[in-house]
């Protein structure tokens, strides 16, 4: 009895104190991300070392809201750096225009799609990006259900398809670069949030088709088999390191980045240290997360365009597909 | 006779029969428990060590660790219990004991049952909308605990509400009798009887709180955070500080979505080891609770 009356009065009492509180912190250097769970890995293992190399003096959060939710923070000027697994938007820079935001476009690693099958898949060693469309295009639910459609010659066996959630990155990026519209697809496929969960679905299933990231197909060589996928130009590309690097892995791969606000920057030398760091550091750290690096000569040019405080982006507001990162650094930026 | 006879015989095997159901339906919710318990600590179990209590996150899972995770998963818990328990249980007496019946009870009753079934994410937009952004009060350690209060608020209300609806009358009018006046009657008799019924409500709704991710990510919640919020005592007076609520902070669900999501599978027993802490903590509040419920109901006396 005495307990609860004594829990009771401190919780009042806790409550009128938080009252009259102010934000103590404001002194702390804090830098804050936010963005994209797929750039996540790199930028924790960059603000992991980074803490360790200032001895925890500056202090770094990173979040996961999506590439959007980042945005939508960053372009507010609630964050500091935002982590973007896409280019941003029309949209979005409309509104960072309006609250006056500027900000600096990094690219900083590739994320590779990679299509997948059964090891024991015999047939399907390689893939054009039009069969792939023609299997995963909207008009396609429903009709091609079995691999003879897909290709004459492939046997009579059941399409077992498998992919990203709709809500992800990954999707949009999937249905552009092969439907040629983000988010135009078939609707009857497997679908799961969680790569792990697609990596389960095709390992179980000899019949199976289905796309994730990279670094899901690495950690699982065992139990998967890549597709080799032909843009049309008559030579099939397995996804690797180096097909993703010189740009051959085409249309499944592109660069992720970080958006740098230029206030933050201005006004806060940690913030500069930071993203310096990140960029000296990006090839190393992402090749340990199990992402594929950037070429040297694109770090020095993003560490270029970085000093320079040149800021924009290059897409002008739409996504595109297949841009090489000699092409992402070198063209105009535009606000 | 026989027609008796064979009525009997039906009647007692349905008896059965429901018994061996009920059985079943009570089983079905321990097996759960137990084969999810088993298969976290299969996997978990090995990762549970003092490195992993005591580190931040790493891009290695095996230097990966939980400290800024559980620390601040309690000190969310803390405000959510600091601002749900009050505000439940005055508003739960309010409505048995001072409320008249008119519209107006009916309609806060009302509204009370619908928050009950408002999902958790709403919750999070709303506090994302007033928190964050009115009230300035940040993506802090408070914003998350007020967001996780109000979200349990209906389920203490309607816990302290049946609760106090459950003393007999008698124990009112007998104190009435004595002159004592309303007040003292719900501090002195209907309080101290509820506090069984009460505790069971706080430790449900704690339960629900500890294990929320969406809402907490909506008002932004971090995932890598590698600094604690600043301790509440301190060597300097006031002793006692409460600077740590506006602290940004991370919490144990949100750590282990983002591990189930790598590649790496020591990323996930990663995951496994965690969900393994957030189930003992929640059984934990549960011992305290039954703990305290336990004593309470040592000391009624009708």
């Amino acid at each position: 009895m005495m307990l609860v009356k004594l829990l009771i009065l401190l919780s009042f009492l806790c409550l009128s104190l938080t009252g009259g509180g102010t934000l103590a912190l404001a002194t702390d250097k804090i830098i804050k991300i936010d963005g994209s769970s797929t750039v996540y890995p790199v930028t924790e293992a960059v603000a992991e070392e980074f803490n360790k190399a200032t001895k925890g003096k500056v202090k770094v959060t990173v979040g996961i809201s999506g590439t959007g939710g980042g945005f939508k923070k960053f372009v507010r000027g609630e964050t500091d750096i935002s982590n973007a697994s896409r280019p941003i938007l029309a949209k979005e820079m409309e509104e960072a225009k309006k609250n006056g935001i500027t900000y600096i476009e990094l690219p900083v690693a590739f994320d590779a799609l990679t299509v997948m099958v059964h090891p024991s898949n015999t047939w399907a060693e390689t893939l054009t990006v039009a069969e792939l469309k023609k299997i995963w295009e909207p008009e396609a639910q429903g009709k091609i259900t079995n691999w003879n459609q897909v290709r004459p010659g492939f046997p009579d066996a059941p399409l077992k398809l498998f992919g990203a959630g709709a809500d992800s990155g990954t999707f949009d990026y999937f249905t552009e670069a092969i439907v040629g519209k983000a988010k135009s697809s078939r609707g009857d496929f497997t679908a799961s949030e969680d790569d792990n969960v697609l990596v389960q679905g095709i390992a179980g299933d000899k019949n199976a088709l289905g796309f994730f990231g990279y670094a899901y197909y690495a950690e699982n060589k065992d139990k998967l088999k890549a597709v080799a996928i032909d843009a049309g130009k008559g030579k099939a590309v397995l996804p690797s390191e180096a097909t993703v690097i010189d740009g051959s892995y085409y249309p499944l791969s592109r660069p992720i980045f970080i958006y740098v606000n230029k206030k933050s920057l201005d006004t806060r030398p940690e913030v500069k240290e930071f993203v310096e760091f990140y960029l000296k550091n990006a090839a190393k750290l992402a090749k340990e997360v199990k992402y594929v690096p950037l070429p040297a000569e694109a770090y020095e040019a993003a560490m270029k365009r970085f000093k320079a405080g040149k800021t924009g982006t290059v897409f002008g507001g739409t996504p595109e597909v297949g841009l090489t990162i000699h092409e992402v650094l070198k063209r105009e930026l535009k606000e | 006779m026989n027609n008796l006879e064979t009525l009997i015989s039906r009647s007692l095997w349905q008896d059965r029969f429901f018994n061996v159901l009920g059985i079943l339906c009570t089983c079905v919710g321990l097996v759960t428990l137990l084969a999810l318990l088993v298969d976290l600590a299969v996997d978990g179990a090995t990762r549970i060590n003092w490195q992993f209590m005591t580190s931040f996150p790493s891009r290695f899972a095996n230097k990966a660790g939980i400290l800024s995770a559980w620390v601040g998963t309690l000190a969310v818990m803390v405000v959510t219990a600091g601002a749900a328990i009050p505000l439940g249980i005055a508003a739960a007496i309010y409505l048995e004991e001072y409320a008249g019946k008119n519209w107006f009870t009916d309609f806060i009753e009302i509204n009370i049952a619908n928050l009950a079934g408002v999902p958790s994410i709403i919750y999070g937009l709303m506090a994302l909308g007033l928190f964050v952004y009115k009230f300035h009060l940040g993506e802090s350690i408070l914003s998350a605990g007020l967001t996780l209060g109000f979200l349990v608020l209906p389920i203490i209300i309607v816990a302290t509400r049946e609760s106090l609806r459950s003393i007999p009358a008698d124990i009112r009018e007998a104190s009435y009798a004595q002159g004592a006046t309303q007040w003292q009657t719900v501090w002195s008799h209907l309080l101290p009887y509820a506090t069984g019924g009460i505790a069971t409500g706080v430790i449900i709704a704690l339960s629900r709180a500890i294990g929320e991710t969406a809402p907490l990510v909506t008002i932004g919640a971090l995932t890598f955070i590698a600094f604690l919020p600043p301790t509440p005592i301190q060597a300097t007076p006031p002793f006692l500080s409460l600077d740590w609520i506006w602290s940004k902070f991370t919490v144990l669900p949100i750590q282990m979505f983002n591990w189930v999501s790598r590649p790496q599978k020591e990323f996930h027993l990663n995951a496994a080891a965690t969900g393994l802490i957030l189930l003992v903590m929640t059984l934990s509040f549960n011992a305290l609770a039954i703990y305290i419920r336990y004593r309470m109901r040592q000391r009624i006396k009708w």
